[in-house]
């Protein structure tokens, strides 16, 4: 399992915190808690944590702080927000400024369980890339940027106007990347509504954990990549070509490119 | 004020009005009357004296010339019994009584001055002849009897006189003696004041009569249907909308009461409308504070019963149950999220419209809410407006929003709101916003936390002289509100850089060409480089993209109230989410969601105030969108 790493959780909420340690500790994680950001930044500063859960509606210190203050003091681990108020807008928030996961509240056991085991992974990963670079080794880097042109939603999805009118969108190579084992993808249908930060399709793993892929975009879907349910390995392949997941016609492109990362950015 | 205190005077100044002409009317009328009479006996009275006079005259004339007093004094004495005949007298021109019914007067000197004499012996020389109606006095002596008509008669010399064998008159001599002829006027006095007071009494009849009448219709034709009309007005004040006025008829009253009665339905729709978008607002606001608290509980559920069901394999009937327990939390979770859908604005959906439109449907919605609180409104729309891409809906939800707080900000009656458009053209300079900043590693500039006019600003890092600081750049264009968190001694060698990844943002051997200060730059995708001077001191800055296409059309709408409007320290933060002034009233998001409608729109929103004077939104929607 997943022994020896350590995760912090912060929330005002007692109950919350019990729930996750329950959870986390039966996974073989250490656990840390703290119903404050300010003391939790504390603690960062002293001890490094594989995984951060964080609530964002919080007295004193919300959780949009608490990463605009990690993001000053150079802290890099990874975060992932959980908030009662799970409106669209909190969890694209999130992921603009920092966050790699999104959960809103209420979530099963699988949910949080799916996003600590992602999260972890990033954090592996993120490892993987320091040690890349401090041997100064820069031909392999463990995961794929997307190309420059595309917008990403925190490091989950990325969108690319196809175009006048028509968006394509799919899934980062560090989101798959995160994932281990992927076995099944299910998919929503053509002409649903996908809303900018919602769930649109479910990655299915071999030990059956269910990762919810949160839409870059909101709009409805006019195609499927229906080559991805029969092989599945082409998202693996070729994430930002082949392997995209909808087409859709947006209903709103300009207010939601604004909560968007411009892929550009990553490759400087 | 009271019902009846409103009746009473409504009623009692026509009463009295009418009433008070009617005296009049009937005063002068009865006046004149009793005068015509009066002159009307009294000329009969003086007619009768004159008549009685010549013929006494007459009848002693024969007896005077044959000098037989004794005669004389006979005829005197008999005419003297006629009733109402007071005295009859004949003095000769020196004043002595030579004749007279009452005997003991005889001889005795009448005076000069007496009422007798008076008429010729005013001046002092005597008149000789004198005409007729000076003739005549009306005189009371004593002051308690009845007047006396007196009358005149002179006796002049003729050839008669001085032939007669008597021989007491000489030639030379005109008035021999005057005939003095007194009437009582008792019957006639008694004959004016009977009908004196016959006229009185009939006026005061009319005047009465009139009024009743006055009275009667006035209560039946005004008061009534005044009072109906007071009781429903304080019905409807009082909330009961449902009030409505009996017919009163076809006459102006009767039109009022029907228009009331119109306006109270249409005021109960709109009551109607306006609790129902309240009343949305509010289960949106109980949804979202719902969803926060609810969903904590329901956490600790669906994580514990979701962990138990995967940790019990052997037990068939608890998995079940437990699978209920989760199921039904999962349903529960969709509940919540549906409510929370509901609460969320929705994003704009934009087509061509007319602003003019918009603008009358949202005051059609608020009118009457206005016309209760007696808020003027003003309109001042420029028909030639060109249409432009908006969204219709939350377009009249900004505007509605403005009004409502225009008229909440006014308390005391006789408010004004004016709202006007027309299209203005601006050069991008001091209105255009930078929306998005990058620094050459394509990292975002944008600080949503330091905001000016509720705009968020542009941060960057700054070293100088060791000293390390943030600006936070103007987001508007043209304008020098910047931020300076540190002073900058030496503005030519200074270190400016993205806050995130310290890449400098200095553009390299360029100055700026006012006052050679270090120059700054950054990329407005996609509107290409912004550059600035890094002085606090200097003005200078280019965005050469933007300068391209120079001036633009905006349409300007501008909402003016004559409330308590906003104090200087408030005004950054009205555009805040849960900032409100209205206490209990408001939920402080009205404002926030303008701001955000406008900022969809690539609009810009600015407020102007002062406090007591009023308030003025002016909002600028761009014609056509820029790039």
């Amino acid at each position: 399992m997943l022994n020896g790493e350590n995760i912090l959780v912060i929330d005002d909420e007692q109950i919350i915190l019990d729930a996750v340690s329950r959870i986390a500790t039966a996974e073989g994680l250490d656990v840390d808690v703290d119903n404050s950001a300010k003391s939790a930044l504390k603690k960062l500063s002293r001890k490094e944590y594989s995984l951060i859960l964080c609530d964002i509606l919080m007295p004193e210190m919300d959780g949009f702080m608490f990463l605009e203050k990690m993001q000053l003091q150079k802290i890099t681990n990874p975060v992932i927000m959980i908030t009662g108020f799970s409106t669209v807008e909190n969890a694209v928030k999130s992921l603009y400024k920092g966050a790699i996961d999104f959960i809103p509240k209420p979530f099963t056991f699988e949910e949080l369980r799916s996003s600590i085991h992602r999260g972890l992974q990033y954090y592996r990963l993120q490892k993987r890339i320091e040690e890349v670079k401090s041997k100064n080794n820069s031909v392999s880097i463990p995961y794929v940027p997307c190309p420059p042109k595309y917008h990403r939603l925190g490091h989950l999805s990325w969108m690319n106007v196809e175009a006048e009118g028509i968006v394509k969108l799919g899934a980062t190579n560090l989101f798959l990347e995160t994932i281990m084992d992927l076995n099944k993808i299910e998919l929503m249908n053509v002409d649903d509504l996908v809303i900018q930060g919602d769930s649109c399709a479910d990655f299915i793993t071999e030990d059956d954990l269910v990762h919810h892929f949160l839409s870059p975009v909101g709009g409805r879907i006019i195609e499927r990549n229906e080559k991805l349910l029969t092989d599945i390995k082409l998202l693996q392949k070729d994430p930002y070509f082949s392997g995209w997941i909808y087409q859709i016609i947006p209903a709103n492109i300009e207010y939601d490119m604004k909560h968007l990362i411009p892929c550009a950015s990553d490759r400087m | 004020m009271n019902i009846g205190q409103v009746i009473t005077k409504i009623s009692l100044k026509l009463i009295l009005t009418v009433g008070a002409v009617t005296i009049a009317i009937i005063s002068v009328y009865s006046y004149l009357s009793i005068q015509a009479q009066r002159n009307e006996l009294l000329s009969q009275a003086e007619v009768y004296a004159n008549k009685l006079s010549e013929t006494i005259r007459n009848s002693t004339h024969l007896s005077m010339l044959q000098n037989r007093s004794d005669q004389t004094h006979r005829i005197i004495n008999a005419i003297a019994q006629e009733p109402g005949l007071q005295e009859i007298r004949i003095f000769n021109k020196e004043g002595r009584i030579m004749f007279s019914s009452k005997p003991e007067f005889i001889g005795q000197m009448v005076d000069k001055i007496s009422e007798s004499c008076y008429a010729c012996h005013t001046e002092n020389e005597p008149l000789e002849k004198l005409p007729m109606e000076e003739r005549m006095r009306i005189y009371q002596a004593p002051k308690d009897s009845s007047r006396i008509l007196g009358i005149i008669n002179p006796i002049y010399n003729e050839s008669s006189c001085w032939e007669a064998e008597c021989h007491i008159h000489p030639k030379d001599q005109k008035v021999l003696g005057v005939l003095d002829v007194k009437v009582s006027l008792r019957d006639v006095d008694a004959q004016i004041s009977s009908s004196e007071s016959r006229s009185i009494v009939f006026a005061i009849i009319a005047i009465a009569l009139l009024s009743l009448i006055i009275g009667i219709f006035v209560r039946k034709w005004v008061a009534q249907p005044v009072n109906e009309l007071v009781t429903a007005t304080e019905q409807v004040g009082s909330g009961n909308l449902n009030y409505v006025i009996k017919d009163l008829g076809l006459d102006e009253l009767g039109l009022l009461a029907k228009s009331f009665n119109n306006m109270t339905q249409k005021l109960a729709e709109a009551r109607m409308q306006l609790f129902q978008s309240d009343k949305m607002a509010s289960l949106g606001r109980l949804a979202a504070g719902v969803a926060h608290e609810i969903n904590n509980p329901l956490t600790a559920v669906l994580t514990y019963s979701s962990f138990l069901l995967k940790r019990i394999e052997d037990n068939p009937q608890l998995k079940e149950d437990l699978n209920v327990i989760v199921r039904e939390t999962k349903r529960s979770r969709e509940i919540v999220k549906s409510l929370l859908d509901f609460a969320r604005q929705s994003v704009p959906k934009k087509s061509k419209a007319d602003i003019n439109e918009i603008i009358d449907s949202a005051l059609s919605v608020v009118e009457n809410q206005l016309s209760l609180k007696q808020i003027k409104l003003e309109k001042n729309l420029d028909q030639n407006l060109p249409q432009i891409k908006i969204d219709s809906n939350q377009m009249q939800q900004v505007f509605i929003n403005l009004i409502v707080n225009a008229s909440d900000a006014m308390n005391e009656k006789d408010g004004k709101i004016s709202i006007s458009s027309k299209i203005v053209n601006l050069s991008a300079y001091g209105t255009l916003q930078i929306k998005s900043a990058v620094c050459s590693k394509r990292h975002s500039l944008i600080d949503e936390e330091l905001k000016i006019d509720g705009i968020p600003t542009i941060k960057l890092k700054v070293t100088s002289n060791g000293d390390e600081g943030y600006i936070n750049v103007d987001p508007i264009y043209g304008k020098n509100r910047d931020i300076y968190r540190l002073t900058i001694k030496n503005t030519a060698n200074v270190q400016v850089s993205c806050a995130k990844c310290n890449i400098s943002v200095i553009e390299k051997d360029t100055f700026c060409p006012k006052c050679k200060s270090a120059i700054y730059s950054f990329e407005v995708p996609p509107q290409g480089m912004f550059e600035k001077c890094i002085s606090p001191k200097c003005d200078w800055q280019r965005w050469a993209s933007v300068d391209e296409v120079g001036f633009r059309d905006f349409i300007e709408v501008k909402v003016t109230d004559t409330g308590c409007g906003i104090s200087k320290e408030n005004i950054p933060k009205i555009f805040e989410p849960f900032y409100s002034t209205k206490g209990q009233k408001g939920t402080g998001l009205g404002l926030a969601v303008i701001w955000g409608i406008i900022d969809n729109h690539d609009g810009t929103i600015n407020v102007e105030s002062e406090i007591n004077k009023g308030t003025t939104f002016t909002i600028l929607l761009p014609v056509n969108s820029i790039l």
